[in-house]
């Protein structure tokens, strides 16, 4: 469970989130939302690359934002971004390594079978000893999805994650979703535009517009509230 | 850090390197005359000053103007203590390279403390500040020529001693011998932390520091450990300039022009390899006098100088405008 009380986040002039109360409950969550919502902005918070002006985040009856920032990954906070960030001059390998040797103790076989595990799990063992630079968005979208859930995260934040990707493709990316509280026992949280996915994937959404929530709840609830439909249609109309 | 994971590293070419190994130590020394082996020697030592600005630049994204302080900063020290203890075994000079290289690798952790403020064109030119600052305090201490006190300056030129050399490599053949294993040495470490932990943080550092902080990746941490290292091979090199020359060393290997020129010709050599030191070294110590000495004349070395400088500058600013638009910092 994460709870997420009076969350404020200003950018100059812009209040990018305002007072944000929520609370994700566990296992596979939705974050949805227009266009500049305050979705990412969240995320980035919940990174540490964003210090909000007043607000908790507490899981375990711990407040995230009182850890250094690097220290929420090693911690178990994790995320991909919506421009893959995968690192171009290092193996597949190297790129999963480089996340789970920073968290994880233990000995150098284990850290190679837990990341050989998760290569084998996201379907990127053919390729992983090669460059990065030399593969393809898709791969590149999977290695992200790996750097995320390897080792024992405790949160997984997906940043778009199917941006990009082919039907077939967000398919078995949804699959991955899916699984990552079983796998891991992690809540994950998913933010992306393409309701499909949201609902194959989410149990429970969060809905924000403007950096305000809008509503919380079972997704099928959720996407048919009203005042979710009017965040939406204003957005079009906008 | 093991030795098998470094040797097994792509950055790491062991049929190329050991080749060149060789041919350096029992080819070279028997076909080039005294002249070219004291221009091969200062290749291997600059190569090593050109690792560390490679490294630093290509491998971690902070671009230093300051290598040439540790570098002085390596020659006082072991300089200094070289005089102090005549280098009566082997196993000393080793010792006084390592000392002149930790102390010019804490002075590179001091460089390294803007760069956790700033990045980019205001990191160049503190640390170019830096290294005008270095320049002026060793132009007022001069560098050590054997004399007494603390600086160990003897002012009249026939008090001057050369600096001792290990007596395992007095002689000039075998002293280039000597800075060719010791620069392998100093690559071997390069390669080792490229190639491990270390390498990949600044991999992902280097790339994207957001991403580097989503990885669990203390970038404080591994600015200043590229800062200390980076520093510690370019201490090590001065100690060994110090030890190649003697006597006749010259603090314009350490001021700004120096400065400009290491950052240009490493540009020129390439950023992606450590192979580009060598190739930069190569442009500096051998290409530039071959052409002065034997193709142009004398007075063309400055006019050439400055045309490299110029090159270099002008790669240096596409590929930061590159790497900016690929950053989305400009359209």
């Amino acid at each position: 469970m994460i709870e997420i009380t009076d969350l404020s986040v200003q950018f100059g002039g812009v209040r990018s989130l305002d007072q944000v109360t929520l609370t994700f409950p566990g296992g596979t969550c939705g974050l949805i939302g227009p266009n500049g919502a305050g979705k990412t902005t969240l995320f980035n918070v919940m990174s540490g690359f964003v210090t909000p002006v007043s607000g908790r985040v507490v899981i375990d009856d711990i407040d995230l934002l009182d850890m250094p920032d690097y220290a929420r990954a090693r911690w178990g906070v994790r995320r991909t971004f919506q421009t893959v960030q995968a690192i171009e001059s290092l193996t597949v390998y190297e790129n999963v390594l480089t996340v789970h040797e920073h968290a994880a103790e233990g000995s150098r076989s284990e850290r190679q079978d837990a990341v050989d595990d998760v290569l084998s799990f996201v379907g990127l063992s053919d390729v992983r000893d090669k460059v990065v630079r030399t593969l393809s968005q898709r791969d590149r979208r999977f290695i992200e999805v790996a750097r995320a859930i390897v080792g024992a995260p405790r949160i997984v934040l997906f940043d778009e994650p199917a941006a990009g990707l082919p039907e077939e493709e967000t398919e078995h990316l949804a699959q991955i979703i899916r699984s990552v509280p079983e796998r891991t026992g992690a809540t994950a949280i998913l933010v992306d535009h393409d309701m499909s996915l949201v609902q194959a994937c989410c149990e429970w959404t969060a809905v924000l517009d403007f950096g305000r929530l809008v509503a919380a709840g079972p997704t099928a609830d959720v996407l048919h509230d009203e005042r979710v439909l009017a965040a939406y249609v204003g957005d079009e109309e906008a | 850090m093991r030795v098998a994971q470094a040797l097994s590293h792509r950055a790491f070419q062991p049929t190329l390197v050991g080749a060149l190994f060789l041919f350096a130590m029992f080819v070279m020394p028997s076909v080039l005359d005294a002249t070219w082996i004291f221009n091969f020697t200062q290749m291997a030592i600059y190569a090593i000053v050109a690792a560390s600005v490679g490294m630093l630049y290509g491998r971690v994204g902070l671009v230093s103007l300051g290598q040439v302080a540790p570098y002085g900063i390596g020659a006082w020290v072991t300089i200094r203590l070289a005089y102090l203890t005549d280098v009566p075994y082997p196993g000393v000079f080793p010792l006084l390279l390592i000392a002149g290289g930790l102390v010019a690798a804490i002075f590179g952790l001091l460089i390294g403390l803007p760069a956790l403020r700033v990045s980019g064109l205001y990191l160049a030119l503190v640390t170019l500040l830096l290294a005008v600052g270095i320049e002026i305090a060793l132009n007022r201490i001069k560098l050590p020529t054997g004399g007494p006190g603390f600086r160990g300056v003897a002012f009249a030129i026939g008090d001057r001693e050369p600096m001792p050399r290990p007596f395992v490599a007095d002689g000039d053949v075998a002293f280039f011998r000597y800075a060719v294993i010791v620069a392998f040495v100093m690559f071997m470490i390069a390669v080792a932390f490229l190639a491990s932990k270390p390498g990949r943080a600044w991999a992902s550092v280097s790339q994207s520091e957001p991403s580097a902080l989503a990885s669990g990746i203390n970038i404080t941490r591994y600015k200043l450990l590229a800062f200390g290292l980076a520093a510690f091979m370019a201490g090590v090199a001065g100690g060994l300039y110090g030890a190649h020359v003697q006597s006749n060393s010259s603090i314009a290997q350490f001021d700004r022009q120096a400065a400009l020129f290491l950052i240009a010709v490493v540009l020129m050599g390439g950023i992606s390899s450590l192979w580009g030191a060598v190739l930069a070294a190569f442009f500096a110590t051998i290409m530039l006098p071959f052409l002065t000495q034997n193709v142009i004349g004398h007075n063309f070395w400055n006019d050439f100088a400055l045309t490299i400088f110029g090159i270099g500058l002008m790669i240096n600013l596409i590929q930061t405008t590159k790497a900016m638009e690929k950053k989305g910092l400009l359209e």
